[in-house]
């Protein structure tokens, strides 16, 4: 019963969240910018934020799954379509939120048309859009066999896997070690394209040396090593919801917890470092957008939402006894997963506020020339649509997704076959 | 790639385009890259593209465009500002060029420093690196940073690229006041000689920027102060602060006052080379 509660609130909140997020999409379709508030000085914001947000979310997953895909890590190898999945569904959501930042909307061809590749953008259009594809086909080859073998059922799912089987029927062994073949290649290439395009996101903000509080060499790894945290950590959440599966994958939910625990430490390690070497140095220009960060209008982002809820009671979730409970790991993942958020926006907005040219902002008097910005209703609900889609479209994923036992049997492979003795009853039903 | 790079460049064939990118080895491209040489002029080579790094080829430019402002002739009055205004029919939140104001501490009067502040078009532009579409460019001819208002996609990179916070977005806002039936607002802004309507798209939706008002250009790309197509900012300043002509002239004013004075340029550090000095 309480788990149907939870199943329902899951849907209600996607729903209601999508909704409203029409409003925000018609906004943004009907006058364009004008309702938005950021301005020509902090010129990029709450969608600039969500689309580094949601794309780091999808680089970490897919660099997890490809722990099982090219390095064989056994461990995880119950959440790799879940990661896959994952890494679709969050790119997807990064794509649309940075597509309604565009001042035309229509033209968004025009980058893979005219791409002028001395831009990290252009550079990182090219690669996610490459990106993109390639993880689309290695979720239909990993769902495959799964889908064959769905379309015989009856009804409305049974009709969506004959429609996603795209025509196949070959369920043999053979086309399932084909299968495996593809995936493992297919992974392999995006491990360099995962690592190359995430990096490429760090690099965009990085190479600008206008903005001082961005012009560091260690961006890139940074964003790499945070795309690893909040994707590791929301894969602990969505492994822990989906399909019953804290019950199901209580080893995988705390093993994902303990290597997020690991990457989060290293990531407040480089942070620090950047931090403290900033400061250290205490030239005037990097530090004011830290300075902004810390004690600037918005400083409880940083020290509530980013360090506190994002990170100190997610370590001591995840280092305490409490790391034995997959709830209250997936909690600490929950915790992590939105603390990102924040760190998003502590990446945009104080990069942009410091002003580039003293007395520029009050030069002369206009909403679009300040170095405050607060997100205005509508990028705030264009990004709750955004954020409703994707639990709608996990909602999906989890009535549509084969359920984890039966891909291990599906899959015919003896590498399940410890997982398969902890199952028994749904293993018989399918071996049978 | 290759075809929708062809579409940018309509001399090269695909073939040639290969064979550039191909014939070139990656040592090569990656020296290109290191010398902060154009990777893009190789792929999508624009007709229009001169950004040359310090180091390389002499610039094969007609006229390097740019302007000595000198400070202390500045009074504050913002005359520019609305000259450019008007010149540009600019919109609430769009100015190319802005009058910035500091105080100085133990000064004999109270008159701050005033300093306005167009596009500088610099020689090493940082917006135009970053764009992703090569929307905005330096022009061959006279080195002036434009943007292709057609090709922009709105999506800002320049305005954080760019040092001087030079560029704006427009939203597409209008003045409340003449917004209505004035006869002001149906005149169409004569920038890069386009006479774009607000109500068709573009420049709504764009990034926008000092032109040095080129529209005033005459077809060989001269200005000319006596017939009055002149920045409109320069040739507006009631306290003649504003300086403007050709760096590839030696006579001009420009050149001059460069040689025999000693200007400042802003964020030298960053080597942007602005084509704007300033006399303090």
């Amino acid at each position: 019963m309480k788990a149907k509660g939870l199943k329902l609130l899951f849907w209600a909140s996607g729903v209601v969240l999508f909704l409203v997020g029409i409003a925000g999409w018609y906004d943004r379709l009907a006058y364009g910018h004008v309702n938005a508030n950021y301005g020509s000085v902090v010129t990029w914001g709450l969608w600039v934020a969500a689309y580094i947000y949601f794309i780091g979310l999808s680089a970490g997953s897919f660099l997890i799954s490809s722990l099982v895909y090219v390095f064989n890590v056994k461990r995880f190898e119950r959440i790799g379509r879940l990661a896959v999945f994952t890494a679709v569904v969050t790119l997807f959501l990064a794509l649309l939120s940075i597509w309604a930042d565009l001042g035309h909307m229509t033209r968004a061809w025009h980058v893979l048309a005219y791409a002028n590749f001395k831009s990290p953008m252009a550079w990182m259009i090219w690669l996610y859009s490459a990106y993109f594809v390639l993880l689309v086909v290695e979720l239909w080859f990993l769902l495959r066999r799964d889908l064959v073998a769905g379309a015989a059922t009856p009804g409305v799912k049974g009709a969506v896997y004959r429609v996603l089987a795209l025509g196949s029927r070959e369920a043999s062994s053979s086309s399932a070690s084909r299968d495996r073949r593809v995936v493992r290649v297919l992974a392999t290439i995006g491990v360099p394209v995962a690592i190359m395009f995430h990096g490429g996101v760090g690099a965009l903000f990085g190479v600008v040396a206008a903005r001082p509080h961005w012009h560091s060499g260690m961006f890139p790894i940074l964003f790499l090593l945070s795309a690893l945290v909040s994707g590791g950590a929301l894969l602990t959440v969505v492994t822990a919801i989906f399909q019953d599966g804290w019950r199901r994958n209580r080893d995988t939910v705390l093993a994902l917890g303990q290597m997020v625990l690991g990457l989060l430490l290293l990531d407040v390690l480089f942070q620090a470092s950047e931090l403290l070497v900033a400061f250290y140095g205490g030239i005037p220009g990097h530090l004011e957008g830290l300075k902004l960060t810390m004690g600037g209008p918005f400083w409880w982002v940083f020290w509530g939402w980013q360090l506190l809820l994002g990170t100190l009671v997610p370590v001591l979730l995840l280092a305490l006894p409490t790391r034995r409970d997959p709830r209250w790991v997936s909690a600490a993942g929950l915790l992590i997963a939105a603390g990102f958020l924040g760190v998003r926006l502590n990446i945009v907005v104080p990069g942009l506020a410091a002003e580039e040219i003293r007395g520029l902002s009050t030069a002369f008097a206009s909403a679009r020339m300040t170095t405050h910005y607060v997100p205005s209703a509508s990028e705030w609900l264009l990004t709750f649509g955004v954020v409703g889609l994707g639990l709608l479209l996990f909602g999906l994923g989890e009535w549509l997704m084969p359920k984890e036992t039966e891909m291990g049997t599906a899959g015919g492979d003896g590498d399940l076959g410890a997982f398969r003795g902890l199952e028994s009853k749904e293993v018989d039903h399918v071996r049978a | 790639m290759a075809v929708d790079a062809e579409s940018v460049s309509p001399p090269l064939t695909r073939r040639d385009l290969v064979q550039r990118l191909f014939g070139v080895g990656a040592g090569a491209l990656a020296t290109a890259l290191a010398a902060g040489g154009s990777v893009s002029s190789l792929v999508t080579a624009p007709p229009a593209r001169a950004a040359t790094p310090p180091g390389a080829l002499p610039l094969k430019r007609k006229f390097r465009y740019g302007m000595v402002i000198d400070t202390r002739r500045c009074v504050g009055c913002r005359a520019c500002v609305v000259a450019c205004k008007a010149e540009n029919k600019t919109p609430p939140g769009v100015s190319y060029t802005v009058v910035v104001e500091e105080a100085v501490a133990n000064r004999f009067d109270d008159k701050p420093i005033f300093m306005t502040k167009p596009c500088f078009h610099c020689e090493n532009p940082p917006c135009v690196d970053v764009c992703p579409v090569s929307a905005t460019f330096k022009r061959e001819r006279d080195g002036l940073v434009v943007i292709d208002y057609d090709r922009c996609i709105g999506c800002r990179y320049c305005i954080t690229g760019c040092p001087y916070g030079a560029r704006s977005f427009d939203f597409g806002e209008n003045y409340a006041a003449v917004a209505g039936a004035t006869a002001y607002a149906a005149v169409p802004s004569p920038e890069y000689g386009q006479f774009r309507a607000r109500s068709e798209g573009s420049p709504v939706g764009n990034v926008r920027k000092c032109t040095f008002c080129l529209h005033l250009q005459d077809a060989e790309g001269r200005y000319d102060k006596a017939a009055g197509r002149w920045p409109a900012c320069a040739k507006t300043c009631t306290g003649h602060a504003i300086f403007f002509g050709d760096f590839n002239d030696p006579e001009s004013e420009v050149s001059k006052l460069v040689r025999e004075r000693q200007p400042v340029r802003l964020k030298e550090e960053l080597g942007t080379e602005p084509n704007v000095h300033y006399l303090l």
